[in-house]
């Protein structure tokens, strides 16, 4: 029964129910969501896995080692046998890069996760519990939306001292209230809808109901919002580490990269431009598929 | 707001014709009003809300981290129990909890943020001091991005070709960080042109480029609802009828889409501000400007709470101002919703 009751309203939500006789050859199928997707989506999907390998196994693509400097080699323009050019202690920019991909990538794809968590679970609160417990978590998460990511870093790090974890904990709490926001509402549609009053009337219990019945409603909009954020959430960390307040140099956070040449824009404009080059491309991929999906989605609910 | 408008506000008291029942067209209007002054003051209500809760808050944050005034403001080799005692003495940290917080609410309501660990000045005086160029920076860099938003939007809304182009920028324009589209203006602008200095804020040319990264980093999602909305208006059957008329495309799009289509955007405007004030933080960083951000930062580095939490407080208070102000702002946009009920 529950299987039937979960399974209505969900249906719209999943692609058409197969029927086994008319099903196409999975890769014909794989084809022709392919040719949909365009040209955009493919070459973003493609570097975003570039950018995974380069995260996961970065001696692959590193010629060197992030410090591993050469003074007589500094300051080298970009070029053939360079590449991206050197820094002013002689360390390879584009090794640097690669070694670098993973803090902010990481610290990005972390404060997304713990947002997305406490959203959900603070979303889910505020959409079950009555009245006034709806109203004390949406007031208090309207005190963290009244601030901007970064500032609210600064305050974390006056507090506890600065670091990653800081960092991390400062982004994902910044991005708590868009992921409450979308779930409480669907959460509150879902509580008044037929299905979930049957299932009070079949006497299911209230931890079920809302494991089994509530949370995936409540949650379909999550993953999409949550590539959405990712983007901004590596933005961000690169700004804060820019700022002083993430990984510091000498290691090879992209936006501690920047600062460190910032110093030296006039003769090496190469150490700054090429790191932040590397945090367009990623941010711009994420994005282009975050939207793609999130197209998709619109497109499946209002056929 | 028109003077008419204004007195029905005023003869809001006396609701004869609502408790008489009668549904004249003038007193749905004025119940409509009604409800929207309420809506309005609901409004303020949960601003002074958000506002007591932030204070909270940062009064916890306070208590939190109670080694930090010991930690700021005694040498270590100078700390002896005596020392601290009577620092604690000093900065009424050996009295009740509940009556620090009292206390501390008390003090705001009369502007007092404080005293700086580090400085040893008032905090309302150190941010005070430094409010000036922070906001001529941030209403340069609104400005520019609204103008750069109107024109992109009314210009590309509609025509698919040009839409799709502007799309794109917009998708570039908000996925650069602005600090590296500040470092890449300065390299092209001020290393090789050297059309603008390369640090400070003195005077209008030292404003050119920080304005305009910072802009540019809050352009692309205005840009974007600015389009949709003068797209989805521009379909409208009024539309039609304003063409019929023999009004030019360019009047339709300036007079009557961008009007439809600026009401999303007010909305925007509170996120806008949080934007810029997070921007601001960075772009003075990247173009050497004094300002908030800088105090922030430095209070941040030197574990300087009352600070730091003194410069959020007072962001706190510009959210909610602009919140409320963006409410009052949609009914001189939109007359409709001046008579609609609103709950």
């Amino acid at each position: 029964m529950s299987t039937i009751l979960s399974r209505g309203p969900v249906a719209p939500l999943l692609d058409d129910a197969p029927t086994p006789d008319g099903r196409r050859p999975l890769l014909v199928r794989w084809g022709h969501r392919l040719a949909d997707v365009g040209w955009s989506v493919m070459v973003a999907s493609v570097l975003l896995l570039v950018v995974v390998l380069v995260v996961a196994l970065p001696d692959l693509f590193a010629t060197s080692g992030p410090l591993d400097s050469d003074p007589l080699r500094a300051f080298q323009p970009p070029g053939p046998g360079g590449l991206l050019g050197t820094d002013q202690l002689g360390r390879d920019v584009w090794s640097r890069i690669v070694h670098g991909a993973r803090f902010s990538i990481l610290i990005g794809a972390a404060a997304t996760g713990i947002g997305a968590v406490a959203g959900v679970l603070l979303g889910l609160l505020a959409g079950l519990s009555g009245r006034i417990g709806d109203e004390v978590v949406t007031r208090g998460l309207d005190v963290f939306a009244a601030f901007p990511g970064i500032l609210l870093a600064i305050v974390l790090v006056a507090v506890v001292g600065p670091g990653i974890p800081t960092v991390i904990v400062a982004l994902g709490i910044a991005a708590v209230p868009r992921y409450a926001r979308i779930v409480r509402a669907g959460t509150l549609v879902v509580r008044r809808s037929g299905f979930v009053e049957q299932s009070v009337t079949f006497g299911l219990r209230r931890i079920t109901l809302v494991l089994r019945h509530v949370l995936p409603h409540a949650v379909v909009n999550v993953p999409i919002l949550a590539t959405i954020g990712l983007g901004t959430a590596i933005l961000a960390a690169s700004s804060l580490s820019f700022i002083g307040l993430g990984p510091r140099p000498p290691s090879p956070e992209w936006g501690a990269m920047l600062a460190d040449g910032r110093n030296y824009l006039s003769n090496a404009w190469w150490i700054s431009v090429y790191p932040g080059l590397a945090i367009v491309l990623v941010v711009v991929a994420v994005s282009v598929v975050g939207r793609h999906l999130q197209r998709r989605l619109e497109h499946r609910e209002q056929p | 707001m028109t003077v008419t408008e204004i007195g029905r506000v005023s003869s809001l008291v006396d609701t004869e014709a609502e408790r008489a029942g009668t549904t004249s067209p003038a007193s749905e209007q004025r119940v409509g009003l009604r409800t929207t002054l309420f809506a309005v003051l609901r409004r303020l209500a949960g601003g002074v809300v958000v506002l007591w809760l932030t204070v909270t808050a940062a009064f916890v944050a306070l208590q939190l981290a109670p080694g930090s005034v010991v930690d700021a403001l005694l040498p270590v080799e100078q700390r002896t129990p005596e020392a601290v005692a009577a620092l604690l003495t000093e900065w009424g940290l050996d009295r009740p909890v509940w009556e620090q917080y009292l206390d501390y609410l008390l003090r705001l309501t009369h502007g007092d943020l404080g005293t700086s660990y580090v400085l040893h000045r008032p905090v309302s005086e150190v941010i005070g001091t430094q409010l000036g160029p922070t906001v001529q920076l941030a209403l340069t860099g609104l400005l520019v991005a609204l103008v750069l938003a109107v024109l992109l939007s009314t210009v590309t809304a509609g025509r698919p070709r040009a839409s799709r182009i502007a799309s794109g920028v917009e998708l570039a324009v908000v996925s650069i960080p602005e600090f590296w589209l500040g470092i890449v203006l300065l390299v092209v602008f001020s290393f090789r042109l050297g059309w603008f200095p390369v640090a400070g804020a003195n005077g209008l040319q030292s404003l050119v480029l920080p304005a305009l990264t910072l802009g540019l980093g809050v352009v692309g999602l205005v840009s974007q609802v600015l389009r949709e909305g003068v797209e989805r208006s521009l379909e409208q059957p009024w539309a039609l009828s304003v063409r019929a008329r023999g009004s030019s495309e360019t009047a339709l799009r300036l007079r009557h889409s961008l009007r439809h289509a600026a009401l999303p955007v007010t909305t925007l405007l509170a996120w806008l501000i949080g934007g810029l004030f997070g921007g601001v933080i960075v772009v003075e960083q990247v173009f050497g400007r004094p300002g908030i951000g800088v105090v922030a930062l430095q209070a941040a580095q030197g574990r300087d709470l009352p600070v730091v939490l003194g410069v959020a407080l007072f962001s706190a208070v510009v959210y909610v101002a602009v919140n409320t102000l963006v409410d009052l702002l949609a009914l001189v946009i939109d007359p409709r919703l001046r008579t609609e009920a609103r709950g």
